[in-house]
């Protein structure tokens, strides 16, 4: 695998950026052809920074300020049928009133990247972040992948369009970073030299790109009942063909920089009885918890799921088949299901094995609440509790809520 | 009238696309209708009214002359029968029953 000269390595830059920031320097060392957003918190400063760096002409990109974001998805939608590589940025209300255009970039298989700030939907009105937006769209036919820090938000935005543009895959890629706790905190992180990011991604080659003239192609005809149902099969191979993809890209790149990536990440799992499952930024704090709690003996450890869509099944099955209790951590309420969206996969996923661990659901953080590491600590102590009575009590709960 | 060759998921275009610019010719559209339109020889005066006011090109011409209907794609939307100036009509419209 290719590893960075020793100039590239010499060049690496530490810096401390938000999460948003980090996004955004990834995308001026993309340099996509066309970047169509409309502001919304809490990831309008990828914007802001993005359009500074237009005006300051430090990028390429034709920077398209819509009037909202339905207009600047189907801006996308065209930039890339067009033969573009296309990026955008949004969340929460902006991510829902894409809806619509979101099944159309993934139905028409166009690979472009939307960098998400996560943040709950109305009502009530609250700017603050949790996964409601995404989890809303999570069968739309996208990529799922989510960061645990500015680092990762970085890493995942740059691999996001080595995913996307696979000619096994083309399927639209989001990277998800949470509101505020990524988006907005700053901190440091490694930056890679512009050549190799831009070796790295390499020269967009577009498949039947509407701009060739001499070729022309037709995007977006309509099915009868006789053909719908042959298109969506035939969209899923991108989502059968991306694991493979994902995790190879993430090895590529940790050739280069030294930050390996698969579909998840273990921590301490390796002899771990208690797991907690659970994406994004709030793994950081878990990661804290489990090493507090390995000093007193208890056995905890942590899978971090970063790919959601695909579900990597096997691999999550796989790691928490030699525990004995797990609490899958939702930033999302139920709406109804038998728990949070992450718990359902997780625990369909363990519906094969043998002896299966117990496994409960809790949901937290909604609309920016706040999650103490004693609130994690009490949820591995009462996985403790059920491996050693075998008395699981209630399927799904809230973290630090009051009652 | 023949029939249409339904493709599987595997021989489809990536994304829905049309790869083949003019395939339109390709969909069936003539079983929507299950009414038949039928062409009576006998009393047509090619004056080609239908031919000019089908919206689907389905009146076949040979030669400035009528030939016949293109079943394949015809919809029986009656547009034809209403044009045509003819009496008795040349072109009628005749249930799935009778069809």
């Amino acid at each position: 695998m290719e590893k960075g000269t020793l100039e590239e390595k010499k060049s690496k830059r530490r810096v401390s950026l938000t999460g948003d920031d980090a996004i955004a320097e990834a995308m001026r060392q993309i340099n996509p052809h066309v970047v169509a957003a409309y502001p919304i918190t809490p990831s309008t400063q990828v914007v802001e920074s993005f359009a500074r760096f237009v005006a300051d002409g430090l990028v390429d990109t034709e920077f398209v300020a819509t009037e909202s974001e339905h207009s600047a998805m189907s801006a996308c939608v065209g930039a890339a049928a067009g033969g573009g590589r296309v990026m955008t940025v949004t969340g929460s209300q902006g991510l829902a009133y894409m809806f619509e255009v979101l099944g159309v970039t993934s139905g028409l298989r166009l690979p472009m990247v939307m960098a998400i700030a996560n943040r709950a939907l109305n009502s009530p009105l609250n700017i603050h972040g949790d996964h409601s937006d995404t989890m809303a769209m999570r069968d739309m036919g996208w990529i799922h992948l989510y960061s645990e820090n500015g680092q990762e938000a970085y890493d995942n935005t740059i691999q996001a369009f080595r995913i996307a543009e696979n000619p096994n895959v083309r399927t639209p890629v989001l990277v998800a970073i949470d509101g505020f706790q990524t988006s907005h905190m700053v901190e440091t992180l490694t930056v890679e030299p512009d050549n190799l990011v831009k070796r790295f991604i390499g020269e967009y080659i577009a498949s039947y790109p509407m701009l060739d003239i001499d070729n022309p192609v037709l995007y977006g005809a309509a099915d009868r009942p006789d053909y719908y149902m042959e298109h969506k099969r035939s969209q899923l191979v991108g989502m059968i063909n991306a694991p493979e993809v994902i995790q190879q890209v993430g090895q590529e790149y940790g050739a280069l920089t030294g930050r390996y990536y698969g579909l998840v990440e273990e921590y301490r799992m390796e002899d771990a009885e208690h797991a907690i499952v659970v994406m994004s930024a709030t793994a950081g704090s878990v990661k804290d918890v489990i090493d507090q709690l390995r000093e007193e003996g208890v056995t905890a450890g942590l899978l971090k799921v970063r790919a959601f869509r695909p579900f990597p099944a096997e691999e999550v099955a796989k790691s928490l088949s030699r525990t004995k209790s797990v609490a899958v951590l939702d930033r999302c309420g139920t709406g109804g299901a038998q728990g949070g969206p992450l718990f359902l996969e997780v625990r369909a996923a363990l519906y094969e094995e043998k002896s299966p661990p117990q496994v409960i659901n809790y949901i937290y953080g909604l609309g920016g609440r706040d999650l103490p590491l004693r609130h994690i600590k009490d949820v591995y102590l009462r996985l403790r509790e059920i491996a050693r009575t075998g008395e699981r009590g209630k399927l799904v709960d809230f973290l630090n809520l009051r009652e | 009238m023949k029939k249409e060759k339904l493709k599987k998921w595997q021989e489809l275009p990536i994304g829905g696309l049309i790869l083949d610019m003019g395939n339109s010719s390709e969909t069936q559209t003539g079983d929507w209708n299950p009414n038949r339109l039928v062409w009576h020889d006998d009393t047509c005066t090619h004056c080609l009214l239908c031919w000019i006011n089908c919206p689907d090109a389905s009146i076949k011409v040979k030669d400035s002359k009528m030939i016949g209907i293109d079943d394949y794609h015809c919809k029986v939307c009656g547009i034809c029968v209403e044009v045509c100036p003819t009496k008795p009509k040349s072109l009628e419209i005749i249930s799935e029953e009778v069809a």
